[in-house]
C-alpha cells in the first residue's frame, strides 16, 4: 500500500500543493449567465474568429492556459507539464492547445470529470517533487459536442427535459510548490466505475449520480469525514435530475448533504430563462466554475475548505448505438483556502 | 447467483428512482403545438398549390409540386439564417412531419459538415438524418408496388 494512502481510495498530499492561479474562458452563453463577471474572458461569439468549431474549442483551451499562467506571472518555458482534456474525440483541443504551448503533455480522458482528474494527477507530479509548476486544464464546446454525440446544429428537433447543455469554455489551474495561492489540494478520492444501467444518453445526470454517490461514500469512510466538515460539497455537472438523485442517494447511504451546503456547477453556469432544461454539462462546466466561483471563495476565506467532485458520463455514440449502458465516474479533491495566506 | 440478483435489484430500484425524479415532457403543450404549426404549414402549402393553379395556369398534379417546391426552398433559407431550429424546438412533430423536416434534415448536415470538405464533408455526411428514412421508405415502397403487381385490387 502506498505510503500516502487513507484508506481504499483516497490519498493524502502532505505537502498541500498550492494552486497559485486560474482562468477561464467562456462562450457568449456563458457569459450571459450569473457569473458571467467573474470569468476571464468571454467571447462574443463561439467560432472566435476560427474556420471551423473544433479549431474553437482548442483556441479557447489555449486562450485559458495562457491566461492562467499571466495571472501567476509564470512564463510558458518554467511550466513542466500539462494535464488536461476535452471532449473531442482523441482530445484534439487540448493536443492542438499543447502544440502551440510546447509543454510536457499528458493527456486525459475522464469525460466531464477531467478537471478533477487533472487536479489529483497535477498534485501528486507537484507533492511528490516530479514536477513544479503543472497546469492542469479541462474544457468543452458546445457545437464540438453536439455534432459529436448528437445533431447537427441546425437540425430542428426537441431536448428533452433532462438533456443538459455542453458548456463552451475552458478553465485552467497552475499548480506549483512556492509562492502565494489561490487555496491547496489536501487529498483526493479516485473514483471507480459505476454503472446502474441507464441507457438515455439525454439524461446524463442520471447515469453520473450513482458513481458520485460511490466516490462520496467511500470518502467519509475512508477519512472519517462527515458532510459537515465541510463548507460546501461542490459536484461537477450533475444537472438539477442528477443532483437531486444524489440528494437521495446520500440520505440512503447515511451521509445526508443539507441544502445550504450541497452545489452542483451544472446549475451556476447559464441564466434559467436561456432554455437549458436541467442545466450545464462538459468537461468545462465545473472548470470554468471552480476558477470563476470556488477558488476566489476559497482565496476570500469565504470557504475555508470544499469538497471538488467533477463528474463523468463515460458516454460514446458508437456503444450507445450498439446497445451499451452507460457509466459514470466521479472524482473529488478536497481544497483548502487560505488560512496561511 | 445471490449476488447477481441483489445487483439487478439494485438496478432496478435505481430505475424506479430516476423515473420517479425525471420530470416528464409536456404531452399536452407539445401535441397542441405541433398540431397548430404542422396544420398551418400543410395551410401554407395548400395555398401554394392553389395559387399556382389558378393565378400560373398549372396543372394540379404540377401545382401539388411547386407547393413542395416552395416550402422545400423555405425551410432550407430558414435552416440556413439558423432560425429553423428554433421554430422545431417550439413546434417539435409540427415541423418534422410535413415535407420541411425532411428539407431541414438535408440542409443542417450539408451546412455541419462543410468545414471537413466538399467531398468527405458534405458529400459523405449529406444523408446522416434522412439516410434511413429514404432506405427504408424506398424499400417499403417497392416492396407494396411488388405486392400491388400481383394482388390487384
Amino acid at each position: 500500500m502506498g505510503k500516502h494512502r487513507i484508506g481504499e481510495h483516497t490519498i493524502a498530499f502532505p505537502n498541500r500543493p498550492r494552486i497559485l492561479s486560474s482562468a477561464a474562458v467562456v462562450g457568449p452563453k456563458e457569459g450571459r449567465g450569473p457569473l458571467s463577471t467573474a470569468f476571464d474572458f468571454v467571447l462574443e461569439d463561439a467560432l472566435y474568429g476560427q474556420k471551423s468549431y473544433e479549431q474553437a474549442e482548442h483556441a479557447i483551451f489555449q486562450e485559458a492556459c495562457e491566461r492562467c499562467l499571466k495571472k501567476a506571472n509564470v512564463p510558458k518555458e518554467r511550466v513542466q507539464a500539462l494535464l488536461g482534456g476535452d471532449l473531442l474525440n482523441q482530445i484534439m483541443a487540448a493536443s492542438l492547445a499543447a502544440r502551440e504551448l510546447s509543454v510536457p503533455f499528458l493527456g486525459l480522458y475522464g469525460a466531464c470529470s477531467t478537471m478533477a482528474e487533472s487536479l489529483i494527477l497535477g498534485s501528486m507530479l507537484v507533492d511528490g517533487g516530479y514536477a513544479s509548476p503543472v497546469l492542469c486544464a479541462a474544457g468543452s464546446h458546445y457545437c464540438t459536442a453536439e455534432r459529436q454525440y448528437r445533431f447537427p446544429l441546425e437540425y430542428g428537433n426537441q431536448r428533452t427535459m433532462a438533456a443538459q447543455w455542453t458548456v463552451t469554455g475552458t478553465g485552467a489551474c497552475l499548480l506549483g510548490d512556492e509562492g502565494n495561492y489561490l487555496a491547496r489540494t489536501e487529498m483526493a478520492t479516485v473514483g471507480q466505475v459505476v454503472d446502474m444501467g441507464i441507457r438515455d444518453a439525454n439524461n446524463m445526470g442520471a447515469c453520473m449520480a450513482p458513481a458520485a454517490a460511490d466516490t462520496l461514500k467511500r470518502h467519509f469512510l475512508d477519512t472519517g469525514r462527515k458532510p459537515k466538515d465541510y463548507d460546501q460539497i461542490i459536484t461537477g455537472d450533475l444537472g438539477r435530475v442528477g443532483s437531486e438523485i444524489l440528494t437521495e442517494l446520500m440520505e440512503e447511504s447515511g451521509f445526508p448533504l443539507r441544502e445550504s451546503q450541497y452545489m452542483d456547477c451544472g446549475l451556476c453556469v447559464f441564466d434559467p430563462k436561456d432554455d437549458v432544461h436541467a442545466g450545464a454539462s462538459g468537461c468545462g462546466c465545473s472548470a470554468s466554475v471552480l476558477s470563476a466561483m470556488i477558488l476566489p471563495r476559497l482565496h476570500t476565506g469565504e470557504w475555508k475548505r470544499v469538497l471538488f467532485m467533477a463528474t463523468g458520463a463515460l458516454l460514446s455514440p458508437t456503444t450507445s448505438q450498439q446497445g451499451e449502458t452507460i457509466p459514470g465516474v466521479a472524482h473529488a479533491v478536497v481544497l483548502e483556502g487560505g488560512d496561511e495566506a | 447467483m445471490q449476488q447477481k440478483a441483489d445487483h439487478n435489484q439494485a438496478r432496478e430500484r435505481y430505475m424506479e428512482l430516476v423515473k420517479r425524479l425525471t420530470p416528464k415532457s409536456k404531452l399536452g403543450q407539445g401535441c397542441l403545438r405541433a398540431f397548430w404549426v404542422g396544420g398551418g404549414i400543410c395551410m401554407l402549402g395548400q395555398a401554394i398549390a392553389d395559387a399556382g393553379h389558378r393565378w400560373l395556369g398549372l396543372a394540379s398534379a404540377d401545382a401539388s409540386a411547386f407547393a413542395s417546391i416552395t416550402l422545400i426552398f423555405l425551410t432550407a433559407l430558414l435552416t440556413g439564417i439558423g432560425v429553423f431550429d428554433k421554430i422545431a424546438r417550439y413546434a417539435g412533430a409540427g415541423t418534422v412531419v410535413p415535407i420541411t423536416g425532411f428539407a431541414n434534415a438535408m440542409v443542417s448536415p450539408a451546412m455541419e459538415f462543410k468545414p471537413e470538405g466538399w467531398v468527405l464533408g458534405t458529400g459523405a455526411r449529406l444523408f446522416t438524418i434522412a439516410g434511413p428514412v429514404l432506405v427504408y421508405g424506398i424499400s417499403a415502397s417497392v416492396i407494396v408496388g411488388i405486392l400491388y403487381y400481383f394482388i390487384r385490387w
